[in-house]
């Protein structure tokens, strides 16, 4: 084990995802509403997740883009008053279908969450522990995978030495980037981040910036960030989220280029210029 | 520029007032703590021997040693914790796990175990007679002692491991979830350790309370100074014992002050022994 590469990141340069020119849906979602208990969190959303694009996730808080990525891998099962209708299908799979492997869909779908949510065990133990759940228990396979996934989120050169050590003795980017290793160990083809950056300081929210733009391409990814400049650089497309008549819905959706320079609601027109939200 | 002066000056009289209260309050705590320990090894450090520990009482306990009663105790814990602990986890994490913390189901256990909670030791004692002793026919037993103070450790066991389990972080659930890991798998590798040194604390505490019951045993578990030869034996409680020397047998004090003092240093190792284990647990979970 050594880090001679040192900061190299394996997934290559920035540049090397492909462009989204032929948009293939891989998620779709079709009049999805959700309920917490009385409380209409979002009402009739229909929307198309591309394969290989980044998705970003605009609107003000409260207005339920977190609660859309949690019905997408189904974390709203354990949300008790929670209720879910509609369709999603990821790959032409209804996940609701009584016969749906939850764990597999899981798998399937990285989920980051806002707060870095390390476990309180050794870095090593992190990533081998939904490893093992998963099936994969060799020694020698876990190591290679961990390896790898601390390569891809460049965190291998700052921790190789020390992978035994306690997971909360990370630094907050640390720990965010050990969840994204988390993640792509299971090989998952669909990442969803909730605010992956607002927890951190400037610096460590760039390089999560950094690593996000790199698994462009590799991975289709919905991302919820406050942060319309990083949503402008990093995404490929927007949709803007808004509360009216105290439901979350979903008011436009489109390519990013179009949402920032050209939106057709007005509503979208005054919350990335910045007026209102 | 004087009014700050003056207000700098009252702001660290209270400090120091503040200061002062806390050490004191910290000082009584230890005081009282070290005052019984002394008071007992002045009456009873005399009386104690290798031979006091390892020999069976005679002369009602004014001669000979404990030895009997240790091992009636500890049978008597041994059973109390067995069927207690699983029972009480397991409610726990059903509770926690399981069920919505606002659910009626939750609510009635809860405040049942409140009320269990409550209930005086002689009460355990007189159900534990009725049901156990007489109705099941276990007699005075340390198998119906022991399944008494099972009864009387349920609702600490059950609200010390439901406040553990209840202040594992929601986020590690979440996540857990969201890496396609089941319930039952969360619950092992990630919960159960997390709340492993609450869970250890209210064994503790639960241990300590049933070293300390008296009055639950007394109807129970009965007062036969004798070795137990089976759980279906009766057999005397160390805390009977003292109770027992103190008041019903006259010349009993040297004996009695032993005897309190060697329950004492145990339930101290027992605190202490807990405690490394928990933290042990703790770290050793980590280098896993
Ligand atoms: N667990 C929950 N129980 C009840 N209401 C919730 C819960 N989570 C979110 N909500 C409500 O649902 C709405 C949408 O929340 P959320 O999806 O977190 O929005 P966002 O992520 O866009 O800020 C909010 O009004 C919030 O109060
Ligand atoms: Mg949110």
């Amino acid at each position: 084990m050594n880090a001679n590469q040192d900061d190299a990141f394996t997934l290559g340069p920035l540049e090397a995802g492909p462009v989204c020119c032929d948009p293939q849906p891989v998620i779709q979602v079709k009049d999805l509403s959700l309920h917490y208990g009385d409380k209409i969190a979002l009402d009739k959303v229909t929307l198309d997740i591309y394969k290989g694009c980044i998705t970003a996730l605009i609107g003000p808080s409260g207005c339920g883009k977190s609660s859309f990525l949690s019905a997408i891998n189904r974390l709203t099962d354990l949300i008790p008053g929670c209720c879910v209708n509609g369709n999603i299908f990821v790959y032409d799979q209804d996940i609701h279908r009584s016969d749906s492997n939850v764990q597999e869909l899981r798998r399937q779908i990285g989920m980051v969450f806002q707060k870095p949510t390390p476990f309180p065990l050794s870095i090593r133990r992190n990533i081998a522990l939904p490893l093992n759940e998963h099936g994969i228990r060799k020694q020698a396979e876990v190591a290679a995978i961990t390896e790898q996934v601390l390569r891809d989120v460049g965190l291998w050169a700052e921790v190789y030495d020390r992978l035994d050590t306690s997971a909360l003795s990370l630094s907050g980017g640390q720990q965010q980037r050990l969840c994204f290793a988390r993640a792509l160990a299971l090989n998952p083809q669909i990442l969803l981040m909730d605010e992956p950056c607002s927890a951190l300081d400037p610096i460590a929210s760039g390089v999560v910036e950094d690593l996000i733009c790199r698994l462009q391409g590799r991975y289709t990814i919905v991302i919820v960030t406050h942060n319309l400049a990083q949503a402008r650089r990093i995404a490929n497309y927007a949709a803007l989220f808004w509360i009216k008549e105290r439901a979350g819905q979903l008011v436009e959706f489109g390519r990013c280029q179009h949402i920032f320079e050209s939106p057709s609601h007005e509503l979208t027109a005054a919350y990335v210029n910045g007026v209102r939200g | 520029m004087r009014d700050n002066q003056q207000l700098h000056t009252v702001h660290r009289i209270r400090d120091r007032l503040a200061q002062c209260l806390i050490y004191s309050a910290v000082f009584l705590v230890g005081a009282v703590f070290i005052w019984i320990l002394a008071d007992l090894a002045r009456g009873g450090i005399m009386h104690l021997s290798w031979e006091f520990i390892t020999e069976s009482p005679r002369d009602a306990g004014r001669a000979g040693g404990i030895a009997s009663i240790l091992i009636s105790t500890l049978l008597i814990l041994c059973v109390a914790l067995i069927a207690a602990v699983p029972l009480a986890w397991s409610t726990a994490i059903l509770l926690v796990e399981c069920m919505p913390a606002a659910s009626s189901f939750g609510k009635t256990v809860r405040f049942s175990l409140h009320v269990l909670a409550g209930v005086p030791s002689i009460v355990f004692g007189l159900f534990g007679n009725a049901f156990f002793s007489i109705y099941l026919g276990l007699g005075f037993s340390i198998l119906s002692g022991g399944l008494t103070l099972a009864c009387m450790l349920l609702p600490i066991l059950t609200s010390t491991a439901e406040a553990g389990l209840r202040a594992v972080p929601d986020t590690y659930r979440l996540s857990a979830s969201a890496l396609g890991m089941t319930r039952t798998a969360t619950l092992i590798h990630l919960i159960l350790p997390a709340a492993a040194p609450a869970l250890a604390a209210g064994l503790l505490l639960g241990i300590g309370r049933a070293l300390a019951e008296t009055a639950a045993l007394l109807f129970t578990s009965g007062y036969v100074e004798r070795m137990p030869g089976s759980l279906l034996d009766s057999g005397r409680a160390l805390a009977l014992h003292i109770f027992d020397l103190s008041m019903n047998v006259p010349g009993g004090d040297m004996p009695a002050y032993a005897s309190a003092l060697v329950l004492v240093t145990l339930l101290l190792c027992i605190n202490i022994l807990a405690m490394k284990l928990a933290y042990g647990l703790q770290r050793w979970r980590i280098m896993t």
